[in-house]
């Protein structure tokens, strides 16, 4: 199944390896661009950024644990009109799994793109990185990995450490640093069609894959799932009425940045930004006297319902509306577990098969027969 | 104290339960007044905001009802309306708003008798599960 290289990494410098890995994936005459996360000119952060010299690859940086947004959005940008040129994408799996589903939703297309990803070891939150940054060192991508593979207590996203799909099965390229002596050699995988054909013109030696990497993979995802299921039965516990659910969105200001942040809020535009919740001045006295008062902003249950109505059913749990949060509020610990009820609901699983529908883009005449009734 | 009267909030599709609405007003048949009925072009067209703004305002129980499988005026909007309701099923009860206090029915246009009693039967499971979270204390 697919092809299996080696990646050697000098002088244990993983970021180094994998730059000149991606150098010789863009001189390749099938790709004329390349949107990789990269570190800004300060080094205080790492954006994605669309790159068409090889030169500009220096500081190219997937490992380090920050994440400050989910670029399936940047690259439905690259591709929702065809452009005539091949791009390849580096992108965390849940990235690839988001991309997905804006594909299905018509709002990207694969068909110009390389996918490649890496084995991800999660991120910090952008709060927690800036204050890190601030008074740390931070560890080195092969520091970081050790770090995440032995179990070190670090300030890991919720998202992430709930996060069971570290390695991204759809991805064209797959590298790897699960089960691999990471600080002399990365796995790569060619795992599709698209991903073979650039195989030989990568000068990589063959390598088995190693027993090991399952195993280690195996591992750390039993780690997730013990996290998610800790994080499902505390956010359970705090939203199980509306008025816990009250409590638990108390913080919030309507600023919308969870749906700004979030890459699957797939609306061109949000309804909560139209005429439809301006609402008349003389409206809100007649809430207030109903009601003996109304707190303004209103609608903030309403919208996040809205938003669990909408996006649930793709939603997944990169974390980024918490991360987007000016609150801390977790909102993304609800939306991951209202995600997986309302995905099971529909036996679809969001961001794998790009051939499943949309559960709500289908229907039949003889189904859910237990819907309705009194 | 007073005996709980519960509201019921009715989507009903133009073509075929707002039918049977008229027939059982027109045949004399009386329904509880707890249900307010509210027409639709569709089912099809009952957008979930609707049914979340319906239980936030603090109606105890919504009834989405149209026209029989097969039997749409728009050939499919009832299917929509299932799976909307499907989906709906899924999210309210992790907040409290347990599935039985959302419900979809087929009421065709000529079931009058059928839409009352099912109007009665809703209003006694309505009445047995009590005031639904979302109700606002009414200041008079």
């Amino acid at each position: 199944m697919g092809i299996q290289r080696s990646l050697n990494i000098e002088n244990e410098d993983i970021l180094t390896g994998i730059q000149g890995f991606l150098t010789a994936i863009l001189a390749s005459q099938d790709i004329d661009a390349m949107l990789v996360p990269k570190r800004t000119s300060a080094g205080h952060s790492i954006m994605p950024v669309l790159i068409s010299h090889p030169r500009e690859l220096n500081g190219v940086d997937p490992i380090s644990p920050q994440f400050p947004l989910n670029a399936a959005r940047q690259v439905s940008k690259l591709t929702k009109k065809p452009s005539g040129k091949k791009i390849a994408v580096l992108l965390r799996p849940c990235e690839i799994r988001a991309l997905i589903e804006l594909v299905k939703l018509k709002q990207g297309d694969l068909s110009s793109l390389l996918l490649i990803s890496i084995d991800c070891p999660g991120a910090y939150s952008n709060k927690e990185w800036a204050s890190q940054c601030a008074t740390q060192d931070m560890p080195d991508a092969a520091e970081f990995i050790e770090h995440r593979l032995s179990g070190r207590d670090l300030p890991i996203a919720k998202a992430c450490d709930a996060c069971e799909w570290p390695v991204a099965a759809l991805a064209d390229i797959q590298i790897g640093f699960f089960g691999m002596d990471y600080r002399k050699q990365l796995l790569v995988l060619f795992q599709t069609a698209k991903g073979e054909m650039l195989a030989d013109e990568m000068a990589l030696e063959s390598v088995q894959v190693p027993e090991h990497r399952s195993r280690q993979l195996n591992e750390y995802i039993s780690n997730r799932r013990s996290a998610k299921a800790q994080m499902f039965e505390n956010v359970r516990k705090k939203t199980n009425s509306l008025t816990n659910l009250e409590v638990y969105f108390e913080a919030c200001v309507n600023c919308y940045n969870c749906r700004v942040a979030c890459p699957v809020c797939y609306c061109r535009e949000c309804v909560f930004n139209t005429d439809v919740f301006d609402h008349d001045s003389y409206q809100y006295l007649v809430w207030a006297r109903r009601n003996g008062s109304i707190k303004l902003p209103c609608d903030t249950l309403f919208f996040h319902l809205t938003r669990l109505v909408h996006m649930s059913l793709s939603c997944v749990g990169c974390g980024q509306c918490t991360n987007a949060c000016p609150n801390d509020i977790p909102v993304s610990d609800l939306f991951r577990m209202v995600g997986e009820d309302t995905q099971a609901a529909f036996d679809y699983e969001a961001g794998f098969d790009p051939d499943q529908a949309l559960p709500l883009s289908e229907f039949k005449e003889n189904e859910f027969l237990d819907v309705a009734g009194v | 104290m007073a005996e709980f009267n519960p509201i019921i909030i009715a989507f009903v599709c133009n073509w075929c339960t707002y039918t049977a609405a008229d027939l059982a007003g027109t045949s004399r048949i009386g329904y509880p007044e707890n249900v307010r009925l509210i027409r639709v072009m569709c089912t099809g067209m009952v957008d979930p905001q609707y049914i979340i703004k319906a239980f936030l305002e603090g109606a105890d129980m919504v009834l989405v009802s149209g026209c029989h499988p097969g039997d749409c005026h728009y050939i499919n909007g009832n299917y929509k309306a299932r799976r909307r309701i499907k989906l709906l099923h899924a999210i309210l009860p992790t907040i409290g708003i347990e599935r039985d206090r959302l419900k979809l029915t087929w009421i065709g246009a000529s079931d009058g008798i059928q839409f009352a009693r099912t109007m009665q039967e809703l209003v006694v499971q309505a009445k047995g599960m009590g005031p639904g979270s979302g109700r606002p204390e009414i200041m008079t």
